[in-house]
């Protein structure tokens, strides 16, 4: 990230004077949705600075910086590894790695939520005296996720290397399309709770709450097929799970990196089970596609919402 | 909309909710449903004007008239009620110097922080930067975190990024009053480099000397109304007047309070305790220009009259160079006060008289303003902006404005 793009603008001639393209701005109560994303669009390099200052804030007192930004979530690992595969004797095989690739995209989407959430109130003095689209502190706030999320990939590799585990490779560029709708759905809800809390300051609380109820509902410490799969499908409700969009990015990357739907657990006997449903390739994608389409149409709303809102910011902070 | 038009205020209304108590969690907000009570304050109302391309225009008014507000719309801070803004070309807002720093950074991360919120990219920030430190005169510092500066070189990056940025309307809220006297000198020759590249600046200042050095025309607002459009000397009038009918709303029982009609300002002057009547150089008639030859004394003669007894009074004084079509130069401002002459006028007609023994300039138009103020509370009486004006021709040979006088002699004779 953060490489500069060619850009090749016309103010080559007399360096040191700076000649932009004119553009013509309105300062109304209302703007439309489109307009919003063309001054996001033009304030995209803010977007980097403030990705960047705001990780260089958070560890710029600390000996070791960026490392915990991977010691954290390995502990996370660690400790979720050492209570349902150790002590409640969990006997799926390479646990380790079901949890990492469960745990990836969700602590993106949970990350950058509850960031976003309180970031509008955090910069009050920003929001009172600068002006730039408000939308971009949200978008840093799941930009600065997602530097994390590139760290924990990181912790991943690493536990894939050393436990020699070997994810399917042929599937791996699905990871794509996966980040695409974890991103975008994140932003959406980011730039949504961002607004609110502006007015109703105990959302940040109320989104840690549902944050953590979100993270059971969600196939990451238990197997999705084993258990809830089965009685979906006894009960045509199948998309009634699927509603939750971190359920098809969880298990499309648990499909990924873990790879093997059916496993031989490891207890005596080894019986068969169904961990990940034996679904084609092609489902999975068709459900992140869905995702990434759903995810838009909140984006859009989202945005809507933050436009409303976004006018007495200043006077509310 | 024309090309030319940088900034165009259309019918421009902001209405600021004051609750008295409004709750920010939910249950706050569950029980007090409809119950908040809040007050409307209309801090702008149906404001409209255009601001040319090249045009430095400044905004006038006490606290609380709206002007802040109307640069912040102006920048996109804050969003009008109803009406718009078109802004033509990028804009950079000193709304505050320093606002948007990251104090756990350095200066250097500040710099690009700070240019891309005002809408840089990095190519563009690498090619500025040097001058950025340079006029922020922070070469050694650049690397220490923010949070170490101490507030004068906190300002100085603030308007350094600000300034550097270089861009089409540069919108300044009262930020040069802070900084040694030094810099503000930079800062302002900097800001006339501005005016000679035909950019536009909105510049908001209390200081009056600054307004009419700098600006081609000057907006005075009063409580969310644009009161006057006007050349800077008549809008410095209309401020001083709109200063002093403030302080007759804070005292309702000397005036009535309605100060918009022409009865109702006669009224108000009535209600004034000291009114300047008159203002006489060297004896001249009023109406008529007099002239004073370089080198004579001079006497200005101040009539008054005070409606009741005013304790530490001190008269203001300044004397300009130039026409009102050129940009006057302040030569001289002064208050008795600060030579320590500081008066009990009684009730009654009486005049000050203050004596220059020897008139040091040459040619030129000259004229002065004359005010009447409390010293305690700083309080403005009353004004006369061009008190007189007065033309002065020399009548030796040589160039130079200045003619003190001196003498001569050989050592050894």
């Amino acid at each position: 990230m953060g490489t500069q793009g060619h850009e090749t603008e016309d103010n080559s001639a007399v360096p040191g004077v700076l000649e932009r393209t004119k553009v013509s701005r309105v300062v109304s109560a209302k703007t439309s949705v489109p307009q919003r994303v063309t001054e996001i669009w033009r304030s995209r390099e803010l977007l980097g600075h403030l990705i960047s200052s705001s990780i260089k804030v958070k560890y710029k007192n600390s000996a070791l910086g960026l490392v915990w930004s991977m010691v954290n979530p390995a502990m996370t690992l660690i400790i979720y590894w050492f209570v349902f595969g150790v002590v409640l004797h969990n006997a799926i095989p390479n646990f380790v790695i079901y949890l990492v690739s469960g745990l990836l995209f969700f602590n993106f989407f949970q990350t950058g939520v509850q960031m976003a959430t309180g970031t509008i109130v955090d910069n009050a003095g920003l929001v009172k005296k600068v002006a730039f689209p408000r939308e971009i502190l949200c978008l840093a706030a799941v930009g600065t996720s997602g530097v994390f999320l590139f760290f924990q990939g990181i912790v991943m590799v690493l536990f894939l290397v050393v436990l020699q585990y070997a994810p399917d490779w042929g599937l791996l560029w699905m990871l794509v399309p996966v980040f695409v709708a974890t991103a975008i759905f994140t932003s959406a809800l980011g730039i949504a709770l961002g607004a609110i809390n502006v007015y109703l300051r105990d959302m940040k609380h109320l989104i840690d709450v549902i944050l953590t109820a979100w993270f059971w509902g969600t196939p990451i410490v238990y197997s999705f097929a084993a258990t809830i799969y089965p009685h979906l499908v006894r009960s045509s409700l199948t998309w009634l799970y699927m509603i939750n969009p971190l359920n098809p990015i969880v298990l499309t990357t648990q499909r990924v990196i873990y790879g093997h739907p059916i496993v031989h657990l490891t207890s005596p006997g080894a019986p068969l089970m169904q961990l990940l449903p034996s679904w084609g390739w092609n489902t999975y994608l068709f459900m992140d596609l869905g995702v990434i389409a759903g995810s838009l149409v909140l984006l859009w709303i989202a945005m809507a919402i933050f436009g409303r809102l976004e006018g007495n910011f200043a006077e509310t902070l | 909309m024309s090309d030319d038009v940088a900034v165009s205020i259309e019918d421009v209304s902001k209405r600021f909710r004051l609750y008295q108590d409004r709750g920010t969690s939910l249950k706050e907000r569950f029980v007090k449903r409809g119950k908040s009570r809040y007050e409307d304050l209309w801090a702008l109302q149906n404001v409209s004007f255009e601001v040319a391309e090249g045009e430095t225009v400044g905004i006038m008014g006490h606290n609380g008239s709206g002007k802040s507000t109307l640069l912040k719309s102006i920048c996109g801070v804050l969003q009008p009620t109803s009406g718009q803004i078109v802004v033509n070309g990028s804009i950079a807002g000193l709304l505050e110097l320093g606002a948007g720093f990251q104090h756990e950074l350095s200066g250097r991360d500040n710099i690009y922080l700070n240019g891309s919120m005002l809408g840089l990219s990095k190519k563009e920030i690498d090619d500025i930067f040097d001058d950025i430190v340079e006029f922020a005169e922070l070469d050694k510092f650049i690397d220490n975190q923010v949070k170490f500066y101490s507030s004068g070189m906190y300002v100085r990056l603030g308007f350094a990024v600000a300034v550097n940025v270089n861009p089409d309307i540069l919108v300044i809220d009262e930020v040069l009053a802070v900084g040694d006297e030094r810099f503000q000198r930079k800062c302002i020759s900097r800001i006339r480099e501005f005016q000679d590249q035909g950019k536009t600046i909105i510049f908001v200042s209390h200081a009056s000397h600054l307004v009419r050095a700098i600006c081609n025309r000057a907006v005075v607002m009063d409580r969310g109304n644009v009161i006057t459009i006007s050349n800077p000397g008549d809008a410095i009038r209309t401020f001083r007047d709109s200063l002093l009918a403030v302080e007759d709303r804070r005292n309702p029982q000397k005036a009535n309070g309605q100060d918009t009609s022409g009865a109702a300002t006669a009224e108000r002057d009535a209600a004034r305790t000291v009114r300047i009547e008159q203002v006489r150089l060297n004896g001249s008639i009023p109406g008529v220009q007099p002239n004073v030859k370089t080198g004579e004394s001079i006497k200005i003669e101040v009539d008054y009259h005070a409606s009741k007894r005013v304790e530490g009074a001190t008269f203001t004084f300044e004397l300009w160079l130039g026409e009102s079509t050129e940009e006057p130069m302040p030569l001289m401002l002064r208050s008795s006060d600060e030579e320590g002459f500081i008066f009990s006028l009684e009730e009654g007609h009486n005049t000050a008289v203050i004596t220059v023994p020897v008139w040091p300039l040459t040619d030129g138009t000259y004229f002065l303003n004359v005010g009447v103020a409390t010293q305690n509370e700083g309080m403005m009486l009353d004004w006369k902006e061009k008190a007189v004006t007065f033309e002065t021709v020399f009548e030796g040979r040589s160039e130079g404005i200045l003619c003190l006088p001196y003498e001569i002699a050989l050592r050894d004779q």
